[in-house]
């Protein structure tokens, strides 16, 4: 195929083809973005939180009036709802992975604090805690009835035994020795790891310190607390369906907010992540409708060409061009004006990447998108364009004698 | 003239209707895409009070210890019980409230209905004024009653709707988490976007239901909520929020001219350099008093997403343009010959020029129109999200002309390269070549 002919016949149509390879351009470096913030989002939701999701409701509670102490209601309820048919085990806690909304504090190794710490959430527990959630144990043993303990918002949690999953004690203990080391959550009162789970997440979706999770062996006295209630499998619907009615024949004296009150961990889950699943159906969207966009454009200015040249595509096959020759022409030339349109987009879509990263929390675009965008939009030119040209290569050698 | 050259344009644009449809197309899903998350980002942004907003100013204190220096820069947003009360009582400005949020389990007299939980406010009597937050009965409640600790309670209109069929409910009960109180005032329904006077319970948070005199709020115990800084010995008893090394209240104050703000700005300090000469600060003295747009616009309110997808959305704008542009080039040189006729039979360049023009704003009030729909179909799928802020994604009178606007606009700009270039055809070229 000769180039040169092409580029001449180019420089006849110079707005047509810049539009065109502006168009490539541009689509390349918006898509080659938004797929990335795809890719970002989609990564995010598929994060795992170490816990069984299968069969859990959590229940939102909060007791009405003020009495002097709201533990016996607590250990009455989770008595009511461990006998509930269905249940398998249950716990009262402040928090649970995927909530977005908990508690968290600096783990420090020095009793007198200092620099080495790490960030970390605290969840309250029982020994119900890790059956309930479906938590590994990988060292260690779990907490006994006995080292329960309570407290109120006045006092600060410090208890003497603490489970923390693997991330946390590799922050804090390099060295891989965790399991016996004790650990200061408040100043001078060391808190001993007897216990490293495999991983659970923290309550936010939004932090560094994602994997860093404390459990203590205590019950926080306060009227507002949830219930996280593992069921037999197969049993989560009866159990979301009953486990109002059942607290509140234990006590009518609470409200389960209407919204969110009672809910499966897959509705958990679903809530946490809905910004990030509606950004990433938006973004497909938009470059779905974008390629879209642009292939139409191709094919109209591709069309008008092939329409503005019949009489000279009459002419070549009058002197000789095959079929083949005229389609290869059209879809080279095309070729020709995409590798522009993708060279500029490339440097496009870096720029505008270099740009989001100042100005909204992501990563480097990684150059894989970039080549992908590059394949896609120089086949999606070549698709585009073939039509035309096949038009193009229909246009009978008579048409050179005629005069329009 | 100008009707003849739109029926030319219609008739042009009938002849190849699929490059029509598909011009059209490409600037209302344009048009639609850009005015869909333009208008969230026009709500999200918006101002919370019009026509006060200017006035209405935040001081910033900073009592923490010399300890916490995660945020060094950052003033805390919040103030402790005692500057807030020596604040509200030193009463410099024209008007002051001191807030916190909570949450209030209400009981109905009808016991059949479960309690339930509403978002509450305990506040200080300015409250309504400062906000002009409008009542449907009766008033707010006094400073005296602040003082008092009266046990008196306004409620917001869904909440008097819920309990007392939207009745004038005022002098009766309302039963709160075990404490009675009296109904002084109802309001009409009113929320505040962005929920700027406490971005901490969210920032486009739904409207309080039950407000009640910060005392009294303490008296009764009712449940705080929000958020809490502390420092120091970090106990944070719920009885003890008052001596508390914690900031937990939102304070505001209403300031009507810039001599006003000056002399505010002076006091503050003063205030500031006395905490720290009685021992009671232990940072230098530093204050802020940002107004209510300064102090959203500090606070980032508007989410990083809701930029991404209006960058998005022009992003993809821009390529629905450069689209049109090559599709009305491709339209308008194939009729080099019908302009070459014209030109020959004496139309000016300039005439010609502006019939094309006719042509290319016709496509950009069929694609303003298009837009708009898709725009309002957009807007009706951001509404079905979850969040607290989706509910307020209306398109109001400003964008609806924006839509327009922006749509002709754009197809004029779109149209004026091809437009150009093929007016400037010369005519003996064209008719020769027939």
């Amino acid at each position: 195929m000769q180039i040169r002919p092409i580029l001449a016949a180019l420089r006849r149509h110079k707005a047509g083809t810049i539009l065109i390879a502006l168009q490539i351009a541009l689509t390349l470096a918006i898509v080659c973005n938004a797929l990335f913030i795809v890719h970002e989002r989609v990564e995010r939701v598929r994060r795992t939180t170490g816990m069984n999701e299968a069969n859990i409701v959590a229940v939102q509670n909060l007791y009405v009036g003020s009495p002097s102490t709201y533990l016996p209601l607590m250990k009455t309820d989770l008595q009511a709802l461990r006998s509930m048919p269905g249940v398998e085990d249950a716990y009262v806690t402040n928090a649970y992975p995927l909530r977005r909304g908990g508690w968290s504090t600096t783990a420090q190794r020095n009793p007198d604090g200092g620099k080495d710490g790490a960030q970390s959430a605290l969840y309250f527990g029982d020994e119900h805690t890790l059956a309930t959630l479906g938590v590994k144990l990988i060292a260690g043993r779990n907490f006994t009835s006995g080292e329960i303990t309570s407290f109120d918002r006045n006092q600060e949690p410090a208890p003497a035994q603490i489970i923390v999953t693997k991330a946390l004690a590799d922050k804090l203990f390099p060295e891989g020795n965790a399991l016996g080391k004790s650990v200061y959550y408040v100043k001078g009162r060391p808190s001993t790891i007897i216990g490293i789970v495999e991983k659970l997440t923290v309550p936010w979706i939004d932090t560094d310190f994602i994997d860093n999770v404390t459990i203590m062996p205590m019950m926080l006295d306060s009227g507002y607390q949830h219930f996280v209630i593992r069921t037999k499998p197969g049993q989560q619907d009866a159990v979301f369906k009953s486990v109002a009615n059942t607290l509140y024949g234990v006590n009518r004296m609470r409200v389960l907010p209407e919204k969110n009150g009672v809910r499966t961990f897959e509705m958990v889950r679903a809530a946490a992540y809905e910004a990030d699943r509606g950004m990433a159906v938006l973004m497909s969207v938009v470059c779905g409708v974008l390629l879209a966009i642009t292939a139409a454009g191709i094919v109209g200015l591709s069309s008008f060409w092939v329409g503005q040249r019949r009489k000279q595509i009459g002419v070549r096959r009058a002197l000789g061009a095959r079929k083949s020759d005229i389609l290869g022409y059209f879809m080279t030339e095309n070729f020709l004006i995409a590798l522009a349109g993708v060279v500029v987009g490339v440097v496009l879509a870096l720029g505008m990447n270099q740009w989001m990263l100042t100005q909204f929390e992501m990563q480097r675009l990684s150059f894989t998108y970039v080549l992908v965008g590059v394949v896609v939009l120089l086949g999606l030119g070549q698709a585009a364009v073939f039509a035309p040209a096949l038009r193009a290569s229909r246009v009978s050698p008579v048409e050179a004698t005629r005069s329009v | 003239m100008f009707g003849y050259y739109v029926e030319l344009a219609v008739r042009s644009l009938r002849r190849s209707k699929a490059l029509t449809a598909l011009m059209i197309l490409a600037v209302a899903l344009g048009i639609g895409a850009s005015i869909t998350t333009l208008t969230v980002l026009h709500v999200l942004s918006g101002d919370p009070l019009p026509g006060r907003s200017g006035s209405v100013f935040m001081p910033q204190l900073d009592p923490r210890d010399k300890e916490r220096d995660d945020h060094p820069d950052e003033l805390p947003t919040q103030v402790t019980w005692t500057d807030g009360m020596n604040l509200l009582h030193a009463a410099r400005a024209r008007r002051q409230a001191l807030m916190a949020a909570g949450s209030a389990p209400v009981q109905s007299d009808d016991l059949a209905i479960d309690p339930f939980i509403v978002p509450a406010r305990y506040t200080t009597a300015d409250f309504f004024a400062m906000f002009g937050v409008p009542f449907r009965y009766g008033q707010g409640w006094t400073a005296a009653d602040d003082e008092s600790r009266a046990r008196v309670a306004v409620i917001g209109a869904e909440l008097n709707d819920r309990l007392f069929r939207g009745e004038n409910s005022v002098g009766r009960t309302l039963h709160v988490d075990g404490a009675d109180l009296r109904i002084v005032g109802v309001l009409h329904p009113w929320r505040a976007v962005p929920h700027f006077y406490d971005l901490n319970t969210g920032n486009y948070s739904v409207g309080e239901e039950v407000f009640v005199p910060l005392g009294t709020s303490r008296a009764a115990k009712l449940k705080r909520s929000g958020s809490i800084e502390c420092w120091g010995n970090k106990s944070s008893d719920e009885d003890a929020m008052e001596t508390a090394n914690c900031v937990w209240l939102q304070f505001w104050v209403q300031l009507d001219d810039p001599a006003a703000v000056a002399s505010y700005r002076r006091f503050l300090d003063g205030y500031a350099h006395e905490q720290v000469a009685l021992g009671r600060y232990q940072r230098p003295a530093r204050t802020a008093l940002p107004d209510v747009m300064q102090y959203l616009d500090q606070q980032r309110v508007v989410p990083s997403d809701v930029r991404l997808q209006v960058w998005l959305a022009l992003g993809f704008f821009v390529v629905c343009l450069v689209n049109t542009v090559g599709l009305m080039l491709a339209k308008f040189m194939r009729r080099a010959g019908e302009v070459g006729v014209r030109r020959a039979l004496g139309a000016s360049r300039r005439s010609v020029f502006a019939q094309l023009l006719t042509e290319a704003a016709v496509i950009g009030l069929a694609g303003g129109v298009g837009g708009w729909g898709l725009a309002l179909l957009g807007l009706a799928m951001v509404r079905m999200q979850p969040a607290a802020s989706s509910e307020l994604a209306h398109l109001d009178v400003t964008m609806l002309c924006t839509t327009f606007v922006v749509s002709i606009v754009a197809a004029l700009a779109a149209g004026v390269i091809p437009a150009w270039r093929t007016c400037r055809i010369a005519p003996a070229l064209q008719l020769k070549s027939q």
